[in-house]
């Protein structure tokens, strides 16, 4: 039973809070009466709605569907009729309005007809055909697409699927509450992830202060002999469940920067991830989750299974919170979350915490930096944060990246640590944005100038290729002159004239191509980086 | 991307742990302690008057140039940075300076090498140790009024006048009380071809038990202090023990070359400011080098530089200046150490 460790540079030994939300089992959160489903629940590009206004629908039936590949179809969370396709506040850090669908609930709750799938009868590419038409995501905090990591590619082969149970972060006690409740819906969920990705083995990796998780994940597995799934303990230490931070603890394998866990032969899911995939071949798509709804001024912390488009508002009513205190809301955890303006914003597929923390009277002043050392001391990548810091303020970009900006995973640790109380992550997140900022006005200066130049070339080959016409007619009018085979001059005159507009409309077309292709290329692009980036930064 | 700009008003984390500035000032403070109790106790009242000089100079100094350049007084002066520069320097200056020494001294410090600079945070060269290499440049004969230890010819008030007014007691004269320091009449006499032997015996043993009376005490209890310091982690081990070790090696080494005409390592571990620059001035964050790795090329820099000094410069103990050497050589130092990021291979 003893899994040798490794460990990471750097962590925190954060103090848990997670007690309070673990009093009593999960329960169902009441529907409310309306839902609001934004379109976009998870890293990529959004969907779009197959519904109108006025449609009835049913739980689980598809009400968005995914148009391009980085993404995942929304269905109904309850059954009732579409009243409205709008623009409402959803929970991002941009506290920016964004499209959702409005589900009026009928109070039946009816189902479609759920179609339950034997993951042995299916080929691996049917299995994430299904695992995308039910929508699942990451359910860790990222919302990356799980369709895709169980994809590992021709040419890949995964040695280790590892199941993220790690959750390190204070407050959240949402996975633990599922492994603790749910432990065999997990195993079976990362047995069907293993078939799709043709695993070798499977380790289950969870923190060391969640025993009974453990316990009760150790009893489950004793009644699914044959398998080869590990549970490992790991040390209880933030931020070891970052992806890349629990494969080096597991399995001592460092995942170069810029490149995917898939490159070391390891593929990581969160634990409930694994118990909507099992869902999902039971005929049920990701329409609810586990919240943890927690934090000061709540007199019933707690876990609800929630289905999506619930208001954070009815939650904490539901968790007794005093309306009178002053907190900050937050989804996610107190290091890595964000704060929410509106309280009336839904629960989405990424909700993994809603969390309440009074609200600072006198923010402590920030003093400068000085050079203490202890935000490197702390740091999981050994980033060298006071020098980030240092030229990210001083907007030195081409600075900050050599001290590569953009392998911080922003889970301010060296914030939480700083004896001058210097707001760090913030200075990152500004300069990671200036930087795409900066490339993207590169690349469309680029395709300005490139235009330019083309156009400019053009204009000189039209005016060569006119001289040389007037110099042809004045050739052809000496021949007829001349009279010399003049039929044959014109058929041929014509003809060479016809070819050159041909050749320039091709030409023509040929560029609205080109810049048709670089833009969509350009924006493909661009999607890909802020996915990539959003999946490393958070766990998964 | 405009949601991105947005996005960082947001700001996670929303904990923070309980350490801050003053803090980590106050802690070195008391670390502090010990030493200085030793250091009263060998060399009688002076560092009480200096200190009673050099903190009130240090936070006026602090104020007025806050003020010139429009900067909060309260988060700054209630950081202790500039009651450290002051008790440093209290420390190192001799007992018997007289006032305007430490008055020059400090306000130096504090004003020029702190506040010109950009105040915390932005001082390239170590405060303290600024003042002190002034002084040690322009006054340096007040630099070495030193009693020797434990005679307690002064009391508080004769000591008081002597600082204050430049007048002793009847019937002693300043050549009468003070003595050169250890590391001072070794330095002289070897130059005048003693051998350390010889030099022990004729000052009726000198060097104490580890590195001359009354200092090895100091700088034991300034060990014992920045130990502590180490253990609350507000300090790392790196500077210190490449300090000693440096400085260490380097003794050891020229000693087994030659008995006769070197000191001891252990002499110069326990003599003069070692321990206090080792653990309290070295250790000076803002002018230290930043990545682990640094810091120890950092500390083994000013451990070398002053052995060097102590040996063959023309100073008897050379640590301020080793300090300023190395400052100068930070921003190399880090940018050639920094650590290995993960997943990056070695380079
Ligand atoms: S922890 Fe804060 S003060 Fe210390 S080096 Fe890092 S940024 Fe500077
Ligand atoms: S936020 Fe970035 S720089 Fe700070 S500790 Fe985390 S990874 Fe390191």
């Amino acid at each position: 039973m003893s899994h040798r460790l490794w460990r990471f540079h750097g962590g925190l030994h954060l103090p848990g809070h997670k007690k309070i939300s673990m009093h009593e089992r999960v329960r169902e959160a009441a529907i409310p009466s309306q839902l609001v489903l934004p379109l976009q629940q998870h890293i990529g590009h959004p969907t779009e709605a197959i519904v109108s206004v006025g449609d009835r629908v049913r739980r689980g039936q598809m009400i968005a569907e995914s148009k391009s590949f980085v993404s995942a179809p929304i269905h109904a969370t309850t059954s009732g009729q579409i009243i409205a396709i709008e623009n409402r506040p959803v929970p991002h850090p941009s506290g920016l309005d964004a499209p959702c669908i409005i589900l009026e609930a009928d109070g039946k709750d009816e189902a479609i007809e759920a179609q339950a799938h034997d993951y042995r009868n299916m080929e691996p590419a049917e299995l994430r055909h299904l695992l995308r038409d039910a929508g699942i995501v990451g359910l860790g905090g990222a919302g990356f697409p799980s369709f895709i990591k169980l994809n590992p590619g021709p040419e890949n082969k995964v040695k280790t699927l590892l199941l993220n149970g790690a959750e390190c972060e204070p407050y959240i006690t949402c996975d633990a509450m599922l492994m603790q409740e749910h432990p065999h819906e997990i195993i079976k969920g990362l047995l069907i992830m293993k078939h799709a990705l043709q695993a070798e083995h499977c380790i289950i990796a969870v923190e060391d202060n969640k025993r009974l998780a453990h316990t009760m994940l150790v009893n489950a597995l004793e009644e699914h002999e044959p398998h080869d799934i590990e549970v490992v303990q790991v040390p209880t230490l933030y931020p070891t469940g970052g992806e890349k931070q629990l494969i080096k603890v597991v399995t001592g394998k460092e995942v170069p920067a810029s490149s995917r866990p898939l490159n070391v032969g390891i593929v990581c899911h969160n634990v409930a991830t694994a118990a909507a995939v099992y869902d999902a071949l039971q005929g049920q798509p990701l329409i609810s989750r586990i919240v943890t709804v927690t934090g000061e001024a709540l007199h019933h912390p707690r876990n609800l299974w929630v289905r999506f488009g619930t208001p954070f508002r009815t939650l904490l009513d539901e968790c007794g919170f005093d309306k009178k205190a002053e907190v900050d809301l937050i989804m996610g955890g107190p290091l890595m979350g964000f704060k929410v303006a509106d309280p009336d914003v839904p629960v989405i597929k990424t909700s993994n915490a809603i969390l309440t923390l009074k609200r600072q009277v006198q923010k402590p002043v920030t003093l400068p930096c000085i050079r203490c050392a202890e935000c490197a001391r702390v740091c999981p990548v050994q980033l060298l944060p006071q020098q980030l810091y240092w030229y990210a303020r001083a907007q030195d970009f081409d600075r900050v990246q050599d001290y590569n900006l953009f392998d911080c995973i922003e889970c301010g640790a060296c914030a939480y640590v700083c004896p001058s109380h210097i707001p760090l992550v913030n200075y990152y997140r500004f300069a990671k944005t200036e930087i795409w900022a900066q490339e993207e006005e590169k690349k469309k200066s680029d395709l300005a100038r490139q235009r330019h130049e083309f156009r400019q070339y053009r204009m000189e080959r039209k005016k060569k290729e006119d001289e040389e016409r007037k110099r042809r007619k004045k050739e052809l009018l000496k021949k007829t002159s001349n009279k010399t085979d003049d039929k044959d001059a014109k058929k041929a005159a014509i003809e060479a004239a016809m070819a050159r507009v041909k050749a320039r409309r091709a030409e023509q077309d040929q560029q609205k191509k080109n810049t048709d292709n670089l833009t969509a290329e350009q924006k493909k692009k661009i999607a890909e980086i802020e996915a990539r980036r959003k999946e490393q930064a958070k766990n998964d | 991307m405009t949601d991105h700009r947005r996005g960082h008003i947001h700001s996670s984390p929303f904990l923070h742990s309980s350490n801050s500035v003053s803090r980590i000032m106050r802690l070195v403070l008391l670390a502090l302690i010990p030493g200085m109790l030793a250091h009263w106790y060998f060399f009688g009242w002076g560092l009480l008057i200096n200190l009673g000089i050099a903190i009130p100079t240090a936070l006026a100094g602090e104020a007025l140039m806050l003020r010139l350049r429009h900067r909060p007084l309260t988060p700054f002066l209630s950081d202790y940075s500039a009651i450290l520069t002051a008790v440093l320097l209290a420390i190192a200056l001799p007992s018997l300076a007289p006032w305007w020494l430490i008055f020059i001294g400090t306000a130096f410090a504090i004003i020029i090498a702190k506040q010109l600079y950009g105040g915390l945070g932005y001082n390239p060269f170590n405060p303290a140790m600024v003042g002190y290499a002034m002084l040690l440049i322009a006054f340096p004969r007040e630099m070495t009024t030193w009693l020797p230890a434990q005679t307690h010819e002064l009391a508080f008030m004769d000591n008081l006048r002597y600082s204050f007014l430049n007048v002793l007691p009847h019937g002693l004269t300043l050549d009468s009380i003070s003595m050169a320091t250890p590391l001072d009449t070794v330095k002289t006499r070897l130059g005048l071809n003693m051998t350390i032997h010889e030099i022990n015996s004729q000052f009726q043993n000198l060097f104490g038990m580890l590195g001359g009376r009354g200092w090895e005490w100091v700088n034991l209890m300034f060990l014992f202090g920045g130990i502590g310091l180490i253990f609350m982690r507000v300090i790392s081990w790196h500077i210190p023990v490449a300090v000693i070790g440096s400085l260490f090696f380097c003794a050891l080494a020229f000693q087994l070359a030659d008995v006769d005409t070197h000191a001891s390592p252990i002499f110069h571990l326990f003599s003069g400011a070692t321990m206090l620059g080792a653990f309290f001035i070295a250790t000076d964050p803002i002018s230290a080098a930043t990545t682990p790795r640094g810091r120890l090329y950092y500390g083994a820099g000013i451990g070398i530089l002053t052995y060097i000094i102590r040996s063959w410069g023309g100073y008897p103990d050379g640590f301020a200046f080793a300090v300023l050497l190395m400052n100068m050589a930070v921003p190399t130092i880090d940018y050639y150490t920094q650590p290995r990021v993960f997943g990056h291979r070695d380079d």
